[in-house]
């Protein structure tokens, strides 16, 4: 009896099973019933790869070229920066940087192997050669420096509020933060920012592995706002513009560098020498249009700060 | 059991019968709530439900599945081989095997899985053993696991009647010989079930793997809810994934009552005396 | 080494002491829940035997990552409001721990010996009667170990809090990395913070062990 229930229960998994498998291609352009924006990766910016490419004294680039291909930290839900589509492509800023990088060194974008580390295990990644680089809105700071080293900056961005569209009571910026309830990613410069700052009671905090987790807390009323780079914060509002709007009152500088471990200089100055290039000969502008540009902003590449 | 009330009378049948009918009205009112909240909010909308129709998607899922599956396979033979080498440490005649096997399996008890894990991913990454979140996954779960079984293999030797143990040691049997032939086959077929819900939580767990960033399916789910541009339908991504997780859970569930009946029966044939001291050992184990 | 404990006092401090309010205020709760569920299975009214299997079987095949993941995430968006992330997790570690309460009282209710209860019936009892009278008082002291066992496990899973925004003790590695402090010894740390709580419920458990196989 008791045999004849299992059979039945894995023949109704199988049939489960297949009735999945069959499924549409590709995910449409419209997000279904009343989605704004479209959710899929459009085509990715063309870069040459370049050849002969040698880093003479980079123990990290010697570990690429053994292993045949790069590995790559990137966030994957940051829309416009690091973004990963239903479809399983990835997109934006970010993500353009980094194969700009791949491309510089020498590798087909198809060697590049991405992987998702959230903000509070990046540098033990980076230091642990879980990545070679990481590209996901890290920011330069001192304190960091003595655990990684950084390429860039590349972008410069400033921590900045996000809140549901009606709600006006934040528009003064940091200062009227206090008595409300603020999220960020654990382990990330901003909330950091708030905590040293007592931008509001500790109480009011909260902490997730992702902003999107944030911004979800957020529509729910569970917190009242979201507090980040503008950069990340604008792709979420370009995405829900009847929602969510961002305060814009920077309160901040954020330099975006590209992560690396500590010892690698042949490989920092080798790849500021790539942003360079691509300063000069309007990569950058073009990556940058093709990207964050879409809501409507324009950008200047920042100066290299190379040590 | 059903010596805690009488084979009820007329009046205790009404009663019994306008309670029952009460009870699946409350239920009922319950689950009608929650569809009706679910409605109103609007999670039955097809924007929050479209994703599943993708190929990459159902990919991704199945790749979480399998991830899951794979880390729960290879964690489970790993802990039953510790448990197995453990228990017999833990009856050794000898002192120097029993107190350290003695002290792992306690010491790996009484950590919190989660620090486990957090102990082979940042020691990893801080000393360059190059072990992936995976593996830390695996052996999270296979020391944690290993443990426990160690103890429901230790209990189930401890629950062969003793008759057995000093009849074999009359025939002139040795210890090896005594624990290998005799207590064990009778240990581990009193232990199936318990074992197989202990391999039940192992299964469960893996989706700690989460959080160091192991892609499991609870990992690929919290992805799928967390897109804004489909309004974060976590609500029906959770009905998915926990579906999945309770399907696969209930059939090892089935498995371990199947077993359990089968060894009920064949003790009946052979006139065994009832488990009672078993089944006591086994819940002391309470798998969670 | 100890530099590592003394310099972030403020964080282990608050993240064991989140630990013990988490572990003391489910558990209380698990073991109210549990218990009612456990007189469910047994009781005469099938439908409350429905409910309480069903609870069960749902809640002990489901992982308790997902239950958090549900009740942190999933219930704001049907307007299910819980006041702060705290209590969503004391919720969801209540829902889960008691489904495992609930099967150690179950099975504590049929090491009851017949006699008993048929005792009780026989001098005019009613179920509810029998039960809490007779065969609950027995069953709490048959059920004290493996119950000890429900309720150390619970004090490990409150660990998965951490994930959903709640900052106690398994929540520390992630703010000693914004410190840039040695991941390693911190672990260790929590390590011997979770033996100084675990070890006595351990010998309590082996005490009321040792006192039922003496009873």
């Amino acid at each position: 009896m008791r045999m004849r229930n299992l059979v039945a229960t894995l023949g109704v998994g199988a049939l489960a099973l297949t009735a999945v498998a069959c499924g549409k291609d590709e995910p449409a352009a419209s997000g279904g019933g009343g989605g704004n924006a479209s959710d899929s990766c459009g085509d990715l910016h063309k870069f040459t790869t370049a050849s002969g490419v040698d880093v003479a004294g980079s123990p990290t680039f010697t570990k690429m070229k053994s292993a045949g291909k790069v590995t790559v930290g990137v966030k994957a839900d940051q829309p416009n920066l690091g973004y990963k589509d239903a479809g399983g492509k990835r997109c934006g800023f970010d993500i353009e940087v980094a194969r700009m990088m791949a491309a510089g060194l020498g590798f087909d974008p198809d060697k590049i192997e991405y992987k998702e580390i959230p903000s509070a295990n990046r540098e033990t990644a980076i230091a642990g050669g879980e990545v070679n680089y990481y590209v996901g809105t890290y920011s330069i700071t001192d304190k960091r420096k003595k655990q990684v080293s950084f390429a860039g900056p590349y972008f410069i961005a400033g921590q900045d509020l996000l809140v549901r569209k009606d709600d006006t009571s934040m528009d003064a910026g940091k200062t009227a933060l206090k008595g409300k309830k603020v999220c960020s990613a654990t382990g990330s410069t901003p909330i950091q920012r708030v905590k040293d700052e007592q931008l509001t009671e500790a109480s009011n905090i909260s902490e997730f592995k992702t902003y999107s987790e944030c911004v979800s807390q957020l529509l729910d009323k569970k917190t009242d706002a979201v507090t980040t780079d503008d950069a990340i914060l604008k792709g979420y509002a370009a995405t829900a513009p009847d929602q969510l709007r961002v305060v814009g009152k920077p309160f901040s500088t954020e330099k975006y560098g590209i992560g690396l471990p500590l010892a690698d200089k042949a490989l920092r100055d080798k790849m500021n020498s790539i942003l360079e290039t691509s300063a000069s000969d309007g990569t950058w502008k073009a990556i940058y249009d093709e990207t964050l540009g879409k809501s409507g902003s324009t950008s200047t590449p920042p100066p290299l700060e190379k040590y | 059991m059903s010596a805690l009330y009488d084979v009820p009378g007329p009046r205790a049948q009404l009663r019994n019968r306008v309670l029952n009918v009460v009870v699946i009205l409350l239920v009922a009112g319950a689950v009608a709530w929650v569809v009706y909240r679910l409605n109103a909010t609007g999670q039955f909308e097809s924007r929050r439900w479209v994703q599943f129709q993708y190929t990459a998607i159902q990919r991704q899922l199945l790749d979480g599945l399998l991830n899951t599956l794979k880390a729960a396979g290879l964690a489970a033979v790993l802990a039953m081989i510790m448990g197995a080498v453990f228990a017999a440490a833990r009856i050794s005649d000898h002192k120097w095997v029993r107190v350290p096997a003695t002290f792992v399996v306690e010491l790996f008890r009484a950590i919190p899985l989660l620090i486990l894990m957090f102990f082979f991913y940042y020691g990893s990454l801080q000393y360059h053993l190059g072990l992936t979140p995976f593996w830390a996954v695996v052996f999270g779960l296979t020391l944690y696991n290993g443990s426990v079984l160690a103890e429901i293999f230790r209990a189930g030797i401890a629950a062969v009647p003793k008759g057995q143990r000093e009849a074999s040691y009359a025939i002139g049997l040795r210890k090896n010989q005594v624990v290998r032939l005799v207590l064990l086959p009778q240990a581990i077929s009193a232990m199936l079930p318990a074992i197989v819900s202990q391999l039940v939580v192992l299964l469960k767990d893996t989706a700690l793997g989460f959080i160091i960033t192991y892609a499991e399916l609870l990992y690929v789910a919290k992805q799928m809810g967390g897109r804004l541009q489909y309004g974060f339908p976590y609500i029906p991504t959770y009905i998915v994934v926990a579906v999945i997780y309770i399907g696969l859970c209930s059939l090892l569930s089935l498995l371990a009552r199947y077993l359990e009946g089968r060894s009920r029966r064949r003790r009946k044939i052979t006139g065994a005396p009832p488990p009672s001291a078993a089944e006591a050992a086994t819940s002391a184990e309470a798998p969670l | 080494m100890f530099s590592v404990l003394t310099d972030n006092w403020d964080l282990f401090g608050q993240g064991f002491w989140t630990t013990i309010k988490l572990f003391l205020i489910s558990g209380v709760l698990s073991l109210v829940l549990g218990t009612l569920l456990g007189t469910f299975r047994v009781s005469p009214v099938p439908a409350l035997r429905g409910v309480g299997t069903g609870y069960v079987n749902i809640l002990r095949n489901t992982p308790l990552t997902l239950v958090f993941a549900f009740l942190v995430f999933g219930a704001p968006k049907m307007n299910i409001e819980l006041p702060s992330f705290f209590w969503s997790a004391v919720v969801a570690l209540t829902i889960y721990t008691s489904a495992f309460i609930c099967e150690v009282v179950r099975s504590g209710i049929n090491t009851i010996p017949p006699g008993q209860t048929e005792a009780g019936r026989a001098i005019g009892m009613s179920f509810i009667q029998v039960l809490s009278v007779i065969v609950l008082p027995q069953a709490f002291r048959a059920i004290q170990p493996p119950l000890m066992s429900v309720l150390i496990a619970l004090l490990k899973n409150t660990t998965i809090a951490a994930g959903f925004s709640v900052a106690e003790a398994g929540a520390i590695p992630a703010a000693m990395a914004e410190r840039g402090e040695n991941q390693m010894l911190t672990l260790v740390w929590i390590t011997i913070g979770f033996l100084i709580l675990i070890v006595p419920l351990i010998f309590l458990q082996r005490w009321a062990e040792r006192r039922t196989a003496v009873a």
